[in-house]
């Protein structure tokens, strides 16, 4: 009547016996696989120009890849900068994410961190100046020291891991945290192996 | 250049085309030579106080210029261009306003990877930043929408980033580029000679696959009991229509095709089950559910295509065939993914299969699939017109190379439903973005890609009333087009979805009044047909044809033809719905 079409109705119909998970995965009945979210450093070498932050930040909003940190900085060659990229992402999500890094015009390499990798964070932490002495001692404990003191202020220099930094500031709670300021994870393989001679 | 290019500057052009190359004196100039030496035909764009410099070089080139009505039209015959003649379409816009008009274009070729090059006039650089007069950021807008967008800051550069640009967008995976063209850097003075097209070092392009993994792809295929080609735009845009059909033709696999995949295999062909996904056949969409091993080349698995990724051939291994890794399980899991070119890899694959898979049970059921399935309408003659009548009755008496436009919406679905394609690169539509008001303007990329084939724009009201005014382009370069307005006075698609799953409530979905369009073209100086009878239908189309100009057939449709068969969004395709009440019971 109204472009209806002739044919057996849709429960009449040979059906498929298999499925699939919303990733796109066949389901295996005997033994499924799902894919939890886990945490992956990309490490990328970057052509050092203008709008090459706004081009990969942008990729990561719009194809909702959950990022941790990113951080960037110039590298020993003065035309390449390099973004360590921290995101929490299923299996799958973390080969897109790498895949569509890759594809932008100004990346040069993209490579994931081994877990074991030499992950670094910088963080100032300003708390209350009521307790010089008990401040420096927490910065002592996590490797930190004070760079600057006024009267009623401390600022504490850290660096380490973001677990390690995470516990920090957690410990600086007892001062009266005023401000926090983190860099993001900045990480580099250990051993030999660099991303230029990754392939 | 073409016959047909009534353009202002062909004559001047001409002759001088004998005399040498002058060398380039400006940026601007050196933009052009890069389209020049790039081998660029036709340039579609519309003028503008920041991109004038680079048009007062046109004026010297053997480029022809198409001024387009707006600079939406311009991306879309650009695009409709690239799509029919499988290089760059090049357009042009100002600043500002211009390259704003640009960007649905350009996310629509970005969709569909067509390959298209857009150049922008852009403010002085020394204004960039303080909001001058034109201003946008137009990198910023269109990055998120191309392959690469580049900011032009250097006039001895500038030509070769052009040339980048252009190879940028025609190879590997093809898709818009956009160099932004600073004012000072197109009046800039340079010596320096742009190269031919080159692209980026940081791009690569893959060629062949991995021959050992083509080895078990061909071994799992060969041993399929249910096996079927899936085609995608890339099999058109890698040239591997005829790798395709040597395939499919030398085992026997029964070939489905995405929607811009289209025309890759011949529909004619009894192994041919045309194409899948939200109103595809019912026969393709019972194979594709159906299979155990699905060969899927050039696509990406859109979600029109799949419904439901869980219900997505759930039985199938599939082997992926694509030239963007990043195609590669990104929507459905490649069992066998093979990056590499879609032509290369075909024949890789024909090499490597070890026989033809033992499929004639399955052939067989396909074939009473299509029996079962058929494509019917009904024409009762207390209805008005049916559209699928005013598609078939055009196709029948059209060659094999005519090429068909559309808008978006129920007319594009009866217009890839009931025209029988069988070459590559006669499908010209929007896929990915479904942008209405692209088959105006498309329609005239695609008539100057291909003066000597014919073509026919099938059009929706609502799409055609979005960019009509590119009839007076199609007027002025006097191109032989058909403009079919399948007329249900309605945003029919938008229509048909309220009937099915909003009880019936039409809000702002139909026209209490249009314009007759028989009239319109008539303004436009073009010829006007009105159509509403089925006797009046052949002749119509006669008539049109035979006019040596754009012609517009105003035909009047039976606004409550709803497309069938239709799978709901994020359904399951082996579910799909021939009726209402079938959509009912899902
Ligand atoms: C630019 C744009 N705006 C809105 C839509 C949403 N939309 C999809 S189909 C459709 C109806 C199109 O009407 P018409 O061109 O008359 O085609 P019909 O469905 O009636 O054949 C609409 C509004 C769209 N696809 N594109
Ligand atoms: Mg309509």
């Amino acid at each position: 009547m109204t472009g209806e079409m002739p044919g057996p109705a849709p429960d009449e119909r040979m059906r498929p016996a298999g499925r699939r998970n919303t990733q796109g995965i066949r389901i295996d009945p005997e033994a499924e696989v799902t894919h939890e979210p886990r945490q992956a450093v990309l490490s990328a070498l970057v052509e050092h120009e203008p709008g090459v932050l706004a081009e990969v930040s942008g990729l990561f909003s719009r194809r909702q890849f959950n990022i941790e940190s990113l951080t960037v900085g110039p590298t020993e060659d003065d035309d390449v900068a390099r973004m360590t990229i921290v995101i929490e992402e299923p299996q799958p999500g973390i080969e897109q994410a790498k895949k569509q890094l890759q594809k932008l015009v100004p990346t040069i390499s993209v490579t994931e961190l081994a877990p074991e990798t030499t992950r670094r964070e910088l963080a100032l932490i300003k708390v209350s100046g009521e307790k010089p002495d008990d401040v420096n001692a927490v910065a002592e404990m996590y490797g930190g020291q004070a760079v600057d003191v006024t009267a009623d202020s401390v600022t504490v220099e850290l660096t380490g891991s973001q677990q390690k930094i995470d516990a920090a500031v957690e410990a600086f709670d007892q001062f009266d945290v005023h401000e926090v300021v983190r860099t993001g994870t900045a990480a580099l393989e250990r051993g030999g192996h660099t991303l230029e001679n990754d392939d | 250049m073409s016959e047909r290019a009534s353009v202002q500057q062909d004559d001047q052009a001409e002759s001088e085309a004998t005399e040498a190359q002058e060398p380039v004196t400006t940026g601007a100039q050196s933009v052009i030579r890069a389209l020049e030496n790039a081998g660029a035909e036709y340039v579609f764009g519309v003028q503008g106080g920041a991109i004038m410099p680079v048009y007062d070089a046109l004026y010297d080139s053997d480029i022809g210029h198409v001024t387009m009505a707006h600079e939406q039209g311009a991306s879309h015959a650009a695009d409709a261009y690239g799509i029919v003649s499988g290089e760059p379409g090049v357009c042009f816009a100002t600043s500002g306003p211009g390259a704003t008009n640009l960007v649905t274009g350009l996310a629509d070729a970005n969709m569909d990877s067509d390959p298209v090059i857009a150049l922008t006039g852009q403010v002085p650089t020394d204004f960039v930043g303080n909001d001058a007069f034109q201003e946008t950021d137009t990198v910023g807008v269109t990055q998120p929408v191309t392959k690469h967008s580049y900011f032009a800051d250097d006039a001895d550069t500038v030509g070769d980033e052009v040339g980048e640009a252009w190879a940028l967008a025609n190879e590997g995976r093809q898709g818009p580029t956009l160099v932004d063209l600073p004012k000072d850097v197109t009046k800039g003075e340079t010596d320096v000679e742009p190269s031919g097209p080159e692209k980026p070092d940081t791009y690569d392009v893959p060629e062949e696959a991995d021959d050992e993994n083509v080895q078990e792809a061909a071994d799992a295929l060969a041993a399929a009991e249910k096996p079927v080609m899936l085609a995608g735009g890339g099999v058109i845009k890698a040239n591997a229509s005829d790798a395709l059909r040597d395939f499919a033709f030398e085992y026997e696999i029964p070939v489905i095709t995405t929607m811009p995949g289209i025309g890759c295999f011949p529909e004619d062909h009894e192994l041919s089950l045309e194409w899948a996904g939200m109103h595809g056949t019912g026969y393709a969409n019972m194979a594709i559910t159906n299979t155990d091993c699905m060969l899927a080349i050039g696509t990406r698995f859109d979600d029109r295509l799949t419904g439901g990724v869980d219900t997505f051939a759930p039985d199938a291994d599939i082997i992926h065939v694509d030239i963007d890794p990043a195609e590669i399980s990104k929507n459905v899991h490649a069992d066998y993914p093979l990056i590499g070119d879609a032509r290369d890899t075909l024949r890789q694959l024909y090499d490597a299969m070890p026989a033809a898979p033992d499929a004639d049970g399955w052939r067989t059921q396909v074939q009473k699939w299509k029996a079962e399935y058929p494509m019917d309408y009904s024409t009762p003659d207390d209805e008005p017109l049916k559209p699928q009548y005013v598609v078939e009755r055009f196709s029948d008496v059209t060659p094999d190379d005519t090429i068909v436009c559309t808008g978006v919406g129920q007319h594009q679905m009866w217009a890839s439903q009931f025209w029988e394609y069988t070459e590559p690169r006669t499908w010209v539509s929007s896929h990915g973005l479904g942008t209405m008001g692209y088959g105006a303007p498309a329609a005239i990329g695609a008539k100057l890609a291909a003066p000597d084939q014919e073509v026919v724009c099938f059009d929706g009201d609502g799409s055609f009333l979005m960019t009509v005014q590119e009839l007076s382009v199609a007027v002025r370069e006097n191109l032989d087009i058909t403009y079919v307005i399948l007329n249900n006075e309605a945003v029919g698609m938008v229509r048909q979805w309220q009937d099915a799953f909003h009880e019936g409530r039409r809000m702002a979905s139909e026209y209490p009044w249009i314009p007759a369009f028989d009239k319109l073209a008539e303004a436009f100086g073009a010829r006007g047909f009105r159509l509403e009878d089925y006797d009046n239908v052949e002749e119509t189309i006669q008539a049109a044809r035979e006019y040596d100009g754009p012609s517009v057939i105003d035909a009047i449709i039976d606004p409550a033809e709803n497309v069938y068969p239709m799978v709901p969004s994020g359904g399951d395709n082996g579910l799909f719905a021939l009726s209402e009440q079938h959509l009912e019971q899902l």
